[in-house]
């Protein structure tokens, strides 16, 4: 592999890198809020409110069901409006962001539900309000799948990111299909391959180091 | 109160084996109406309810019960699963909402106060539970100081109190712990420890030992006695387990269908079950006859008669069998039974066997018994020797 496309290379796992962890973040941001959305206004729930978790049920499974590369270039305008361009890396995590955070959003709802109930019934025994049932209970307790549930929704990121190539966003993806697979570049198509692989990988062993730490159900 | 010493005689002709109760008066002569107006210190009373009503659906879960909590004493609610216990103890924290009736803790009504309202009249109502539901995700001093975090105190104050608790429960070491790595007794203590963090009036349990084996049992609820005696703490426990009762409830209520079908102090209601229920919850726990024995029972007439014979308070404590022995010309046998003390109280039932051909010595037998302030039941005869 020559030093420029190795150079190449570097920059594309950068903006992978980039790319998944600034929409990991921001579907962390917003996702957890709505799986707690979610879990608190459902039927039996500690704000239950069936209009509001219909309403938000509805907007999440609209956003899910729009294939990632559509998304993508459904919200250009969006991106645009947001980013000021419509290309490159900090466009793509515009997208990225909208497709991560309604599918991490039902992951930590699934983490969120296996919460025993009679822990909330004594948190609220005690006198807790509803801050105090989210902040000593709902989350500490789901904490082990609420990681587990990032850590599949960043190798997921990984993927989609991908696809971002398509809007320009550079990235190993790109890379893999202009260089690897237009140029016949073999060298850079296996080096993408083995830099995802690694990349998953320790996104996984972290994860699930981290997991194993937090659970202390025994 | 009308105990069972008070009791006329009265014949009560019974085949046990099919059940069949010539007289079954339920209720009636314990204080099933609001008990508290019979007493003029409602002051003292921690909870009291007042025609509770909750349905659910066309269930009705709990069906108009009225009932008082009195300052310092262990009350115990029991009933068999699906009498409406659970649903009784929530309402009384506000977990539960009734349909109707009054719901009065420490004198302030607070059925129908909303959950803002509700949040810090709860933290002077300690609940402990069937499944202990302490945080897995914290440790054994972070879950008993949880209740003191709520309240807003700051952390130093926390962990000294939850020390001083974990002390008196007995699981100083294991402070740092986390739950799973502890058995269900020690849960339980936490659970207890975590209950009485916020120094409430009141501690509520629910089922607190049914998940554990007899002798953790045995030892939770020497505990609570214990922080019952030590604190004054007002107790209010519901179960399906007599044997709880026994232990350490100074008065029962037994409910049926969401209903109070009895209640007064333990020792008597142990004494002079009236209703079905009550009976067949003690079934477990008292001296019943031998089944081989029930199986044989016969109305008519036949060899030898078995009585049942119960006895409390004073009829218990006397020489009652070597003063019947002395007293009486013919013979008799002692078949099954025993005393039991609740709440130091002696209450025992026994079974007699007396010769049957004799009709005039089975009437000396039970006239002198009853003179005895003894209970007689003759439960049937046996047509052949035993």
């Amino acid at each position: 592999m020559s030093p420029i496309l190795f150079e190449l290379l570097l920059r594309s796992i950068w903006e992978t890198v980039l790319m998944t962890a600034a929409s990991g973040l921001i579907s962390l941001v917003f996702g957890l809020p709505l799986g707690l959305a979610l879990i608190a206004t459902e039927r039996g729930g500690i704000a239950e409110n069936l209009w509001v978790n219909r309403a938000l049920g509805a907007v999440i499974n609209g956003f899910r069901s729009v294939p990632f590369i559509i998304l993508l270039v459904a919200l250009i305008p969006l991106t645009r409006l947001i980013v000021g361009t419509s290309i490159g890396t900090w466009a793509a995590i515009v997208p990225l962001s909208i497709a991560a955070t309604p599918y991490y959003a039902r992951i930590a709802e699934v983490s969120l539900r296996e919460v025993d109930k009679g822990l909330i019934e004594a948190a609220r025994a005690m006198g807790g309000n509803r801050w105090t049932i989210i902040r000593e209970v709902l989350v500490p307790e789901a904490l082990p799948g609420i990681v587990a549930g990032f850590t599949v929704t960043l190798v997921t990121l990984i993927g989609a990111s991908a696809m971002a190539g398509a809007i320009g966003a550079g990235g190993l993806g790109d890379l893999a299909i202009r260089y690897g697979y237009q140029r016949f570049e073999t060298s850079v198509m296996v080096a993408v391959v083995i830099v995802l692989i690694v990349l998953v990988c320790g996104i996984q062993w972290v994860g699930d180091r981290l997991v194993v730490r937090l659970d202390r159900r025994g | 109160m009308r105990s069972a010493l008070e009791r006329g005689p009265q014949l009560r002709f019974q085949m046990a084996r099919t059940g069949n109760r010539m007289n079954q008066h339920i209720t009636a002569s314990r204080e099933i109406a609001d008990p508290t107006r019979e007493r003029p210190d409602a002051s003292q009373d921690v909870v009291r309810l007042v025609d509770l009503k909750r349905r659910f659906g066309a269930m009705p879960a709990i069906d108009g019960i009225s009932l008082t909590v009195r300052k310092g004493e262990i009350l115990g609610i029991i009933g068999r699963s699906g009498a409406g216990k659970s649903t009784l103890i929530r309402c009384l924290n506000g977990l539960e909402r009734p349909d109707s009736g009054e719901v009065f803790i420490e004198g302030r009504e607070i059925s129908r106060l909303g959950e803002r309202d509700l949040q810090p009249l709860r933290r002077r109502i300690g609940m402990i539970f069937q499944h202990f539901n302490l945080l897995s995700a914290k440790t054994v001093e972070d879950n008993v100081a949880l209740p003191l975090k709520i309240e807003g105190r700051p952390k130093a104050e926390r962990l000294a109190r939850a020390a001083e608790l974990l002390d008196l429960v007995g699981l100083s070491e294991k402070a740092k712990a986390y739950p799973a790595s502890l058995s269900g007794g020690q849960k339980q203590r936490v659970g207890i420890a975590r209950a009485l963090a916020a120094r409430p009036a009141l501690l509520l349990s629910d089922e607190a030992t049914s998940a554990l084996d007899p002798e953790t049992t045995r030892s939770i609820l020497a505990l609570l006695k214990d922080i019952n005696r030590q604190l004054g703490l007002t107790i209010l426990l519901i179960t399906h387990e007599m044997e709880v009762i026994r232990s350490i409830a100074d008065r029962v209520a037994v409910i049926d269908a969401g209903r109070i079908v009895e209640q007064g102090p333990v020792w008597s209601v142990f004494a002079d079950p009236q209703s079905d229920i009550t009976k067949s919850l003690l079934g477990a726990i008292r001296p019943q006859l031998p089944a081989e024995l029930a199986a044989r029972l016969v109305p008519g007439a036949g060899v030898e008669t078995i009585l049942r014979v119960d006895v409390a308070g004073e009829a218990a404590s006397s020489p009652l069998l070597s003063d019947l022995a002395a007293t009486i010309t013919g013979p008799f046998r002692l078949v099954h039974g025993g005393i039991d003390h609740i709440q130091q109280q002696p209450v025992g039932t026994l079974f007699l066997s007396v010769p049957g051909s004799d009709a005039r010595h089975l009437a000396e037998v039970i006239t002198f018994l009853r003179s005895r302030q003894a209970r007689v039941e003759v439960l049937g005869h046996v047509a052949d020797s035993v």
